[in-house]
């Protein structure tokens, strides 16, 4: 895995300009690109990790209950130590509620979401690209004339629409995201299947009297999971903010399960007197979704660094 | 002589391009006995290929097109059957062997899982026992350690060795008819010479008729009974290995082989033929090979030449020139 990227990522003139410098001085820089990409995806891995794990766990250790009020400690700034003896390490909101317990809840909400979309979508995404890869002829005229269409209308837009008509509900907010982030995979699919099915080995893997169900599954798939899983690395921050956002415009999950977006909406009259409300959530929501771009990131490079344009 | 194995009578194949329709394949028939070698020569762009994939049913869709004939496998016509009944054909009947070893085996999977899947989905064996029929395979194809290396990905093998691999996957459920397309244009000389002989070899043990195509007139001589020379997407000459190499009937078939150095002999230039192929979008009037022809006279322009017998000579030798009387009596020099 490492020779490729050396050789798609020369070092750069330094050693030429720095005759002094004994050979080897550029694989030694090779080396180091490659350090910082695996860097890369420790860090990004760790911070996910670190979600996934308050995302599970935390809920269990903070108990947050939706409907509960205290305003006796309500707006209270980080660090505060409440009536009932504990501390609220990020702060209260209006109605008294734990910041951390509530993004916890989040978490658990965004992450869940995202991941049920993802696979959502992906599942739909690819099933359409190797269709109309694959098969070609007026159905990948009509499936990617409707991504076309899909792509040209903005996709909060669409979400907002359809969201307004299934109403709020994390079921529909799954159904909405996916339906908006399906035409990415689908594209992607698609372009892996035209350059494989005339590969050589697919070929070879007909004449041996292999099925099209087999050609897909045992030949076709396989060979492009790698750029699918990059894809899917990177559209699963995208949904995470997609959900967000739509939360925050009150269009997606309901108030009886709170996640980021609703939480930062609420602050966001009290951002004057108690920034925390919006502000840590944010902040929360902003490095969950620039680690999973540096994780797509990474993996792209180290998996198929032609996928670079993408 | 009984009725062939296989029999191509007037294959056209036509591909759509943004030049034009072209004829890629142009009422090519030829006829395999069982446990014959057919050698189907000429240079790139000549149709040998497409003829090949024609065959087993790889002609790129939607821009190619088989445009008519028939091919006959044990008198049924593989061009008229649906799908699901030529698939049935493919690996145990006609199975093919491809040029470039590399690009044929599947990248992500070891070379035992895509040799026993084959067992497995064909037979119905078990993942052990087609494991083990994979390694008795690769044994017998001339992998060493065939035990060990049946854990490896296509990366990890030689080029000889894929193709040996790829011969192992080809002969696996027994053919009857194998195509090899160009099997060792992507070889190393030496790694050619034992290719060939293995395929001779495995040839012989299951007695299967071979379509052997290639470029190579040397490659082809020590294995072939019977070649077939195409230029242009026509036969131009076919017959017998000897006759046709011996007493060549067609001004192409005599450029090529004036185009082999000579090991022995003086040292001297080579012989090209002159020009280049053809343009198939814009073939010329008549006979195509003529304007790289020395014999050319008006007729060649004015008619195209039908593949007819050669005067004096077996009527399994045929060639497509108006002047063939000469060119057989002239001496090839070269």
């Amino acid at each position: 895995m490492d020779r490729p990227m050396d050789q798609v990522l020369p070092g750069e003139a330094v050693t030429v300009m720095d005759p002094a410098e004994p050979a080897g001085g550029e694989p030694k820089q090779s080396k180091t690109r490659v350090k910082i990409g695996r860097l890369r995806i420790i860090v990004s891995l760790s911070v996910i990790g670190l979600y996934v794990l308050a995302a599970i766990f935390g809920p269990i250790l903070l108990k947050y209950d939706a409907v509960a009020t205290d305003l006796g400690s309500r707006l209270k700034p980080p660090g505060t130590t409440l009536a009932n003896g504990q501390v609220a390490v990020f702060g209260t909101d209006q109605v008294g509620q734990d910041i951390l317990a509530q993004m916890m809840q989040g978490a658990r909400v965004s992450i869940t979401v995202g991941v049920a979309t993802l696979v959502l979508a992906g599942l739909i995404g690819v099933a359409a690209g190797i269709a109309a890869g694959y098969f070609g002829g007026w159905l990948d005229m009509v499936l990617m004339r409707l991504a076309d269409i899909q792509l040209t209308f903005p996709s909060i837009l669409l979400a907002i629409f359809i969201a307004a008509i299934l109403g709020p509900s994390v079921v529909n907010v799954v159904i909405v995201l996916s339906i908006s982030n399906w035409v990415t995979f689908a594209r992607v699919t698609r372009s892996q299947v035209l350059g494989l099915k005339n590969r050589d080995f697919v070929d070879a893997t007909r004449t041996l009297g292999a099925r099209t169900w087999h050609l897909l599954t045992r030949s076709i798939l396989p060979s492009m999971i790698a750029p699918i899983l990059v894809v899917a690395t990177v559209e699963l921050g995208h949904v995470i903010l997609a959900e967000a956002s739509l939360s925050f415009l009150g269009l997606g999950t309901p108030a009886s399960t709170p996640s980021w977006g609703m939480t930062i909406a609420n602050g966001r009259d009290y951002l004057s007197n108690a920034w925390w409300i919006s502000t840590i959530p944010g902040i929360a929501l902003a490095a969950l979704v620039i680690s999973f771009g540096v994780l797509g990131d990474a993996l792209r490079d180290r998996f198929d660094p032609r996928l670079r344009s993408m | 002589m009984a009725d062939p194995l296989l029999s191509v009578q007037d294959l056209t194949v036509r591909f759509r391009t943004r030049a034009g329709t072209i004829t890629a394949v142009d009422k090519v028939s030829f006829d395999l006995a069982e446990g014959e070698t057919l050698a189907i020569l000429g240079e790139t762009g000549s149709g040998k290929s497409v003829t090949a994939q024609a065959l087993m049913g790889l002609v790129p869709r939607p821009a190619g097109q088989i445009a008519g004939g028939r091919i006959l496998y044990k008198g049924r016509d593989l061009l008229a059957l649906p799908r699901s009944e030529t698939r049935k054909l493919n690996g145990t009947d006609l199975a093919m062997v491809f040029q470039d070893p590399l690009s044929s085996l599947n990248p992500v999977f070891r070379v035992g899982a895509q040799i026993g899947e084959l067992f497995r989905r064909r037979q119905g064996l078990s993942r052990a026992e087609a494991r083990r029929k994979a390694i008795e395979l690769m044994d017998r194809v001339g992998i060493p350690a065939a035990d060990r290396r049946v854990d490896d990905y296509p990366h990890q093998f030689s080029g000889g060795m894929r193709q040996r691999v790829m011969i192992a996957m080809a002969i696996a459920l027994k053919p009857r008819v194998l195509i090899a397309d160009e099997p060792t244009t992507a070889l190393d000389v030496t790694v050619q010479a034992q290719v060939m002989a293995l395929l001779a070899e495995l040839k012989a043990e299951h007695r299967m008729a071979m379509i052997l195509i290639s470029h190579d007139l040397g490659v082809v001589a020590g294995v072939a009974d019977r070649v077939q020379l195409m230029y242009a997407g026509r036969v131009v000459e076919t017959g017998d290995l000897r006759e046709v190499y011996e007493r060549t009937g067609h001004p192409y078939t005599q450029g090529l082989m004036a185009s082999i150095p000579e090991l022995n002999g003086p040292r001297e230039r080579l012989t090209p033929i002159k020009g280049s192929p053809p343009d198939l979008t814009r073939l010329p009037s008549g006979c195509p090979f003529r304007p790289r022809c020395r014999y050319a006279t008006d007729v060649c322009a004015a008619e195209r030449p039908e593949l007819l017998p050669l005067p004096e000579r077996p009527a399994s030798h045929r060639a497509a020139c108006h002047h063939a009387k000469e060119v057989v009596t002239d001496v090839v020099t070269g």
